[in-house]
């Protein structure tokens, strides 16, 4: 835990204090909020007020409320995209470094191909037909994403495959998946975590924007994309409705940013040190 | 040099059939295929066999990829199940708009994001530097739509420069089609300027710390000569590279950028067409965009290979 006596500088701290206040609003939402998400308080577009702080939507529900439920929409169905991922991109990249030849060839022509096209176009031609729904957008982007997660932890295991340790436990013995769990995978943990941060960035987005489309989370439901949605002709009377889940998004990527920066750069000066 | 780019071409043209192949199977070979689109959940079996019958979704799935390959290359993409015309027809003036509205955002990015990049190359450190560090940090993070949503509000509604719609039509001249457009492009300019710049900067302080620039400091130059006359013509494969990628992003970022400004173009067909899960619109925009994208990788890699002298010369 030596990350942790690290100076973190005023950035990393900023960005810290971003991540703690979304996660604990976020995960608090459902006995914070002043409001329930689909509960209708007063007139369409009403100013902010002593009873909701932020003012009201586009049918008039409370602004705070539904930030609050939309960034626990947002949130888990990044983090389950990232997850997800990860697992997929982290075990098949591991896997195209570690074992036969064919494979990684195969497996990278695959992650080629997939990201040859922008992932927003590959999504819209995928949603076209499978429609609309939660599980195949988590399915689809996660996809879409394991592509990236592959090249760094195929990179990053590439080379520490070829290192004195992996070979000492190869020839004691050891299988694939116990070299894969033991050895590899807690040397490429720095890389991987900050790859991690940066990637939730891009889910978050990446959900956001879709549903921005009106082809990710579906009303109801709030989400910090589709509230900008419902809430975009709100910008043409002078009204900010709109632009306050779009800056809840821009903050908390902000906030992981900073914190992303700071992790890489006191594991680039502890390498520097060692040598 | 001349194979070098007959492979470079050979290559992309493989990854263009790749691409096809990929828009063919992401819409005709998963689950829930064109007929079950077109007439909806409750159809009944019987209606569903018919139809893929007469769309000739029995075929082998290789054999309709060949046909549907075949008169894509004739440039039949098909008809519109919204509306039953021709798709090419329905894209050709879009596809104009949105390279006009991309057209006009490049030519502002580029070399607005090459010139402060360089400047702040130039200023390493310095209050210039930090200050472009600090709003290229903010401008990545941003999503597109709240940097549109901020320009509508400040430039439309508060002060009335610019229109908050992007209506353009084959009427209007060049100057009113430009003042119509300023908003989205401005927009599109700021979601890829920041890491254009970001990496333009990155590439040139890379060739910084090579011997020639060390020695170019010991004869005594200036700092911004060193950059401009030394380091700049090193970094210039790495910047064309970064401008290709970027204007990918600003292929993408089109597709919302439309969406805010209700802009007559491609990205605006392409994400009605979803919702209406109207099949061969979704297939010929995809097609494009990624035609596009590639094609812009493309060139890249071959001017960079003619700008460097040692891919340049024979071998």
């Amino acid at each position: 835990m030596s990350a942790w006596r690290q100076r973190r500088g005023l950035g990393a701290t900023i960005g810290f204090t971003i991540i703690a206040i979304n996660l604990i609003a976020v995960a608090l939402a459902p006995w914070i909020a002043p409001h329930g998400q689909a509960d209708l308080v007063g007139n369409v577009w009403a100013g902010p007020s002593a009873g909701s702080w932020l003012g009201l939507d586009n049918l008039g529900r409370d602004m705070l409320s539904r930030l609050l439920f939309g960034g626990r929409t947002s949130i888990t169905l990044a983090l389950v995209i990232t997850l997800l991922s990860f697992l997929i991109g982290v075990s098949l990249g591991f896997a195209a470094a570690t074992t036969l030849r064919w494979i990684d060839a195969l497996l990278s022509r695959c992650v080629d191909a997939l990201m040859a096209v922008p992932s927003l176009i590959t999504a819209l031609v995928v949603l076209s037909v499978l429609g609309t729904s939660i599980p195949v957008l988590v399915g689809t982007i996660a996809v879409l994403e394991a592509t990236r997660v592959f090249r760094v932890s195929r990179s990053v295991a590439m080379d520490i495959a070829v290192l004195d340790y992996v070979e000492a436990a190869r020839l004691r013995g050891e299988g694939l998946w116990w070299v894969m769990c033991h050895e590899i995978l807690p040397n490429a943990m720095a890389p991987l975590t900050a790859e991690f941060g940066l990637r939730f960035c891009f889910s978050l987005l990446f959900v956001a924007s879709l549903s921005f489309l009106g082809l990710g989370v579906q009303p109801p439901t709030a989400d910090w994309g589709s509230m900008v949605r419902e809430n975009a002709t709100a910008i043409n009377l002078g009204g900010t409705a709109p632009l306050l889940p779009a800056a809840a998004i821009a903050i908390l990527t902000i906030g992981i940013n900073l914190v992303v920066d700071w992790f890489l750069s006191f594991q680039t000066r502890g390498q520097g040190e060692r040598a | 040099m001349l194979s070098s780019v007959v492979h470079r071409i050979g290559l992309g043209l493989l990854t263009l059939l790749v691409v096809s192949a990929l828009v063919f199977i992401g819409t005709e070979i998963l689950p829930g295929d064109a007929a079950t689109a077109i007439l909806g959940k409750a159809a009944t079996p019987q209606a569903v066999a018919a139809l893929r019958h007469a769309l000739g979704l029995n075929e082998p799935a290789p054999l309709r990829y060949w046909h549907w390959l075949v008169s894509v290359l004739h440039g039949n993409l098909g008809t519109s199940l919204a509306n039953d015309r021709p798709v090419a027809e329905l894209i050709a003036t879009r596809l104009k708009n949105t390279l006009f509205l991309a057209g006009v955002s490049a030519s502002m990015a580029v070399p607005l994001a090459i010139i402060l990049g360089i400047l702040s190359a130039i200023n390493q450190n310095g209050v210039f530097d930090r200050i472009i560090s600090i709003f290229s940090i903010g401008a990545i993070s941003v999503p597109d739509f709240f940097i549109a949503y901020m320009l509508i509000l400040v430039c439309a509604v508060q002060f009335d420069w610019f229109p908050s719609l992007a209506t353009v039509s084959s009427a209007q001249d060049l100057p009113a089609r430009l003042h119509a457009i300023a908003l989205p492009s401005i927009t599109l300019t700021l979601v890829v300027l920041a890491h254009m710049m970001r990496m333009t900067r990155a590439s040139i302080i890379g060739v910084m710390s090579q011997p020639f620039v060390e020695m170019a400091f010991l004869k005594g130059l200036p700092r911004w000569r060193i950059v401009v006359q030394h380091a700049l013509p090193n970094a210039v494969a790495p910047i064309i590279n970064v401008v290709a990628i970027n204007l990918g992003f600003l292929i993408v970022g089109v597709v919302v950028v439309e969406v805010v400004f209700v802009y007559p173009g491609i990205g605006q067909l392409m994400v009605d067409a979803v919702s209406s899960r109207d099949v061969p619109i979704v297939q010929a925009c995809g097609l494009l965009f990624g035609a596009i994208y590639v094609g812009l990788n493309m060139v890249a890699d071959l001017l960079a290979t003619m700008l460097n002298p040692i891919l340049r010369a024979p071998k």
